[in-house]
Order: structure tokens, then C-alpha cells, then sequence
């Protein structure tokens, strides 16, 4: 097989018979690109979809509604307002939750340094929220406990927010004005959705103390560890029926409480993402197959069209054996080359596609699985040399007369 | 050097069945020069082809060198072919994308000799024929018999000890003719047991021995008298 004496008659036979060749190695290559180019496009929306998903994906969130039946005495259309003592009660409810937090959003909150001012989301939070929102830290610190315990004057801000109010200057241990009061940058942050980083979370006690009335809370997040769905849509029932109780409103008004369930939603992603995959491979597959028949024709009309040759060879002296081989490697040879070009190719169109396309969220970041598009173009080589095979073998065997009668 | 006994041979298309070979009964000592004719039809290319190796037969026997040539496998025949004989075809049959000497060299490829030198003895062979400047070009660009020549290289180029001819002036003009067969008469002399088909009567009786099919049986053997001038 590696005698490089057969290789060059091979090569020979190959550089004087383009057109062959040509229509060979371009059936598997467009085959292979085509499914390349599948593979990538699908890869892209399932990244595009989950890319939605880059918070805590086990994370709960809750908040106060208004009625929509009067009970106990008060009229439909109250509003549910959460405070502390509703944070503490649900953090007393259950051992396993996690990251537990309250939040108070403040949109549209002036923050200035030295002459830099503008409208910013302020959003006081727990320490946990920003774990469910899965920021990642670029310097300095996060949010933590002590902030919370000693109603520190900090403040962790987004990736964006940082560039419009400091440009390029280090914003680490600089004072800000948060609607007129002095606030230490402890931290920067960023976040996978963009918008999100034109934000600035401060320690929610504080925020309690200075800018809102009360101790009022306006949702309540906190992740429910290893809960499957159904685990985590009863904690949800149990505290809204709890919360009911406290606040004197119907546990059967859907409406006095909102909730968002992180997890049904990402199950439900899931599923749509195991549908894309299983289109990308059913057409995939029937790419592959008409790949396949495509060299498989090819080889048909190969082995026809030498049947005279093959006389001619065998009449000098040719094994059968030889005939065959050299059918077969030149068949491995066009195929595996084409191949390997069509999937380069595909590749690179991707990754063209890729770079150029703003990336959204319903597309973004092609990529190739190679296993995949790897052992494709070994399953179009090996087909189609069994689709040589099976008519070498028999034009191998026949008596040179009958070959050599053959026009 | 080849011995054939009732040897019978029938096509079978569908339901005709066509009786060829009739009982052949021949012998053909090392270094003979013999013609084999007879009118179309009357199977002398048929026996051609089982002394090459390249059709079966059904019954009789057929022996080279004393060895019974029958039912044999492909590979088994195709050591015989490369190796005891060389055919020269009506038609040519070189490969049309193969330049001269690749058509010589081939049956050399066959017998695992490397590429250079079998080019090398190629291009010796194409030298005697006169076709030296020619070894570079495909047969497409070559004359009849240009082409001849190569394929009469071709059955050379392995030594074998038969070298058998089908009809071989038969696409060829007067003048050709005579030149193919003076390489016929030389190769017959370096050694060779040369058999021609023909259906020309200049050129079997440019053979030492005639043998005249009709109807698939041999009617006649007889040595031509010899003529006095082809040139």
C-alpha cells in the first residue's frame, strides 16, 4: 500500500485524467463543505440561545405584584411590598438555598466624578446577586457581608460604567457621587450582556438607610442549588403561600406575587437546543448519504469507462489484486484530498462568517465540532471505496477478452 | 513449447450456442514463426486468445512448457501473461493516456522493476523499433504503425517466449505491414516463438509454417513456398 512506485503510477494516471478527478474530488468536497457550513451555522444558534443563559441558571427570583382579589378584608389592587423582615423569614424557610439576596433598583440614578456626570442603573443587592448574575470581577473587590453589616459607602461598577465615568483612569479607591453622595469604587466588573455593565451595585443596607423609605426590598433572588424544576416551583409555592399569610393576600392570586423560575426557562432552552441538534443531524446525515451516492456514481461510471484499460492491463500481466488497488487508492486519494479541502474550506468560511456577523442572540460564534466533520469525510472515503470495490472486484475477475471487447 | 489436444470451445449468448473451436489438435515447437488463418468466423482469434491466456476453453487440454494451462485462477494467468507471453493486438490497445514508453514500461511495472529502469529499458526497446523520439508522446499523436511498434515493444520488453499477434497488419497499409512484419522475422530470430492471425496472404506466407482454420477445426498445415520478393 505504500509502495511509492504504485503512488506514482497512481499520480500519473490521476494528473492525465483531470476531468475524472475534477468530478470526484468535488462531489465529496462539496459534500464535506456543505456540511461544515451545517454544522457551524447550527453550532451558532444553539451558542446564540444559550448565551442567554450566562446567569445562574438554578437562580429564583421574587417580588411583590398587586391583587387581583380583595381578601381579608383589603380591595383588589393592593400593592405587595416586600421588606427585610421577608428576607430574613425566607432565609429562615429553607437551609439549602443559597446566595439569597434582596434588591432595590434605582434606574436612572446621576452619578458624577470631578466633571464626569451622567444617568446610571444603580442597583442595591446582597453579596449573592452577584453570583446570580454571574458578574466577573476585572479589579479590585466585590461586594461582600461586611459592606452589608457595616452600611459601607462602596460601590462595585460595570465595565461600561466605568469607562463613561473614569475614561482611562484607574477608578479602584477614587470617590464617586452617588446622587450627591460620596461612594468609594472598590471594584470593576463585567458581564456577558453588555447592557449590564452600565450598571453599579452598592450594598442594599445602605441603600436603605440613604436613598430608599423603609426597609423595603423590591424582589428577592437566591439559587436553589441542586432543586430540579419541580423542586424549585414548590420552594416558589411554599414562600408565596407563606408570603400570603404575612401579607393578607388570596395564596390563590397569581397576581400579588410576581416569580421567574431560571431553571424551567433553561430546561425549556435545553429542549429547543436538542432540537436544532437533531435537525442539523438529520440533514447532516442525508448530506452525507448524497455525498455518498454522489462518489459511489462516480465510481460506477470509473470503473465502466476502464473496463478496456483494466483488459489491457491484465492482458499484460495484471493481478487482480492490483487492478483492485489500484482502483481503490485512487479513490482514497481523490476522496480523503477533497475531503480534507472541502472541510478546510467550510472552516474558513465559518470563521470568516464568524468574525464579520455582529454576534446577537439568536447567533454567534460559529464554531465546527471536528470530531464530527473528521469522521464524515472518513465515512464518504471509506463509502466510496467500497462503492469502487464491489465493480473493480468484478472487473478485475473478468476474462481480459471480454474486458478488452468492451468500448 | 505448446501442445493443444481436442480442444473445443463454445460462446453461449442467451440461448445460442456458438461452436467455435472444434476440436484443435496442434503443436508449436520453441522458435517457430507460424500463421494462423482462415476466413472471419472461423475462430482462429478465438484460439488466439486461449494460447494467451486471455479466454478459456471447455474441454481438451492446453499445455506450455509441458504445464496444463486450465482453469486457471486470474493471478495464476496473469504471472503466464507477464512472464511467457507477450500479445500484440489488431487495434493497439495502448493506454491512451500513457505516453510511449509508460505503454512499454508497463508490463515491467508488473513485474515490480522500478520506475527508472524500466523506463531505461523501455526507451532501449523503443530505440530498436526506431520510435526512440518518440518515447515521450501518447499514442494519440503516434501513426499506425508508430503505434504497432510500441505495442510490439510492449510484448517484448518482459522476454517472453511466445509473443503472439492478432491480426496486427490489419490496420495498417502495404508498406507498414511489410515493416511489422520484418520486426515479426527478427524477433523470430533473436528466439522468440512468434504466432500470427492474419487473413492476408502476403504475410502468412512470410511465416515458416501455415496452419488454415475453417470452421473451427484445422483443414490445413502446410509451409508456404517461399516467394521471392516483398521489399
Amino acid at each position: 500500500m505504500l509502495d511509492l512506485d504504485q503512488w506514482q503510477e497512481i499520480l500519473s494516471t490521476i494528473r492525465k485524467n483531470k476531468l475524472r478527478t475534477f468530478l470526484t474530488g468535488f462531489s465529496v468536497a462539496w459534500g464535506i463543505f456543505m456540511l461544515v457550513i451545517l454544522l457551524g451555522s447550527g453550532n451558532g444558534l444553539a451558542k446564540g440561545i444559550i448565551y442567554n443563559f450566562s446567569d445562574a441558571k438554578n437562580s429564583i427570583w421574587m417580588g411583590g405584584g398587586q391583587t387581583s382579589t380583595a381578601y381579608g378584608g383589603f380591595n383588589a389592587g393592593r400593592r405587595i411590598e416586600l421588606t427585610n423582615e421577608d428576607y430574613e423569614f425566607v432565609d429562615n424557610m429553607y437551609n439549602d438555598i443559597e446566595n439569597l439576596s434582596a434588591r432595590y433598583g434605582m434606574w436612572g440614578s446621576m452619578i458624577s466624578y470631578k466633571n464626569n456626570y451622567g444617568e446610571f442603573d444603580l442597583q442595591a443587592i446582597h453579596p449573592g446577586h452577584q453570583v446570580i448574575e454571574a458578574i466577573k470581577l476585572i479589579d479590585g473587590r466585590l461586594l461582600n457581608n461586611l459592606d452589608i453589616k457595616e452600611y459601607r459607602k462602596v460601590a462595585v461598577i460595570g465595565k461600561l460604567a466605568k469607562e463613561q465615568i473614569f475614561k482611562d483612569e484607574d477608578p479602584i479607591g477614587k470617590y464617586i457621587r452617588i446622587r450627591g453622595i460620596p461612594f468609594l469604587v472598590v471594584g470593576v466588573f463585567d458581564d456577558i450582556h453588555e447592557g449590564e455593565t452600565k450598571r453599579l451595585y452598592i450594598p442594599i443596607t445602605l441603600a436603605q438607610k440613604t436613598f430608599i423609605t423603609k426597609n423595603r426590598v423590591e424582589s428577592l433572588s437566591f439559587t436553589a442549588g441542586d432543586a430540579t424544576v419541580e423542586e424549585a416551583t414548590q420552594m416558589i409555592e411554599k414562600i408565596k403561600s407563606q408570603m400570603a399569610k404575612k401579607h393578607n393576600f388570596d395564596p390563590d392570586d397569581t397576581r400579588a406575587m410576581w416569580s421567574w423560575n431560571a431553571l424551567e426557562d433553561y430546561q425549556k432552552m435545553q429542549a429547543l437546543f436538542k432540537g436544532i441538534n437533531i435537525f442539523v443531524m438529520i440533514i447532516g446525515i442525508f448530506t452525507i448519504i448524497a455525498g455518498i451516492v454522489g462518489v459511489s456514481n462516480i465510481m460506477l461510471i470509473v470503473v465502466k469507462e476502464r473496463t478496456k484499460e483494466i483488459g489491457i492491463r491484465k492482458a499484460i500481466g495484471a493481478r487482480p489484486s492490483s487492478i483492485i488497488w489500484m482502483i481503490l487508492q485512487e479513490s482514497i486519494l481523490i476522496t480523503s484530498i477533497a475531503g480534507y479541502f472541502g472541510l478546510v474550506l467550510g472552516v474558513a468560511l465559518i470563521e470568516v462568517v464568524g468574525k464579520a456577523m455582529p454576534a446577537s442572540d439568536f447567533f454567534r460564534n460559529p464554531g465546527v465540532d471536528f470530531t464530527m466533520a473528521i469522521g464524515a469525510t472518513i465515512m464518504i472515503v471509506v463509502a466510496g471505496a467500497i462503492a469502487g470495490y464491489i465493480p473493480a472486484k468484478k472487473a478485475a475477475n473478468i476474462r481480459p477478452v471480454v474486458a478488452l471487447h468492451d468500448e | 513449447m505448446i501442445r493443444i489436444e481436442k480442444l473445443h470451445k463454445t460462446y453461449v449468448t442467451g440461448s445460442n450456442r456458438l461452436h467455435v473451436l472444434k476440436g484443435i489438435d496442434l503443436n508449436i515447437d520453441s522458435g517457430e514463426l507460424i500463421s494462423i488463418v482462415g476466413s472471419s468466423g472461423s475462430g482462429k482469434s478465438t484460439l488466439l486468445n486461449v494460447i494467451g491466456i486471455l479466454d478459456n476453453y471447455d474441454s481438451g487440454d492446453y499445455y506450455i512448457d509441458d504445464k496444463l494451462i486450465k482453469n486457471m485462477s486470474e493471478t495464476k494467468a496473469a504471472w503466464y501473461r507477464n512472464k511467457m507471453i507477450g500479445f500484440v493486438f489488431q487495434s493497439f490497445n495502448l493506454i491512451a493516456f500513457k505516453n510511449a514508453m509508460e505503454n512499454v514500461a508497463l508490463p515491467l511495472y508488473y513485474q515490480g522493476v522500478a520506475r527508472k529502469k524500466r523506463n531505461i529499458i523501455a526507451q532501449e526497446y523503443l530505440e530498436k523499433m526506431g520510435l526512440l523520439e518518440w518515447a515521450e508522446h501518447l499514442p494519440s499523436e503516434l501513426s499506425g504503425g508508430q503505434k504497432q511498434r510500441v505495442a510490439i515493444a510492449r510484448a517484448m520488453i518482459s522476454q517472453p517466449k511466445i509473443i503472439l499477434a492478432d491480426e496486427p497488419t490489419g490496420a495498417l497499409d502495404t508498406q507498414t505491414s511489410y515493416e511489422v512484419m520484418d520486426i515479426f522475422q527478427e524477433v523470430n530470430k533473436a528466439g522468440m516463438t512468434v504466432i500470427i492471425v492474419t487473413h492476408e496472404r502476403d504475410i502468412s506466407e512470410r511465416t515458416d509454417r501455415i496452419i488454415r482454420l475453417t470452421d473451427g477445426i484445422i483443414e490445413q498445415e502446410y509451409k508456404p513456398k517461399k516467394a521471392a520478393n516483398y521489399a
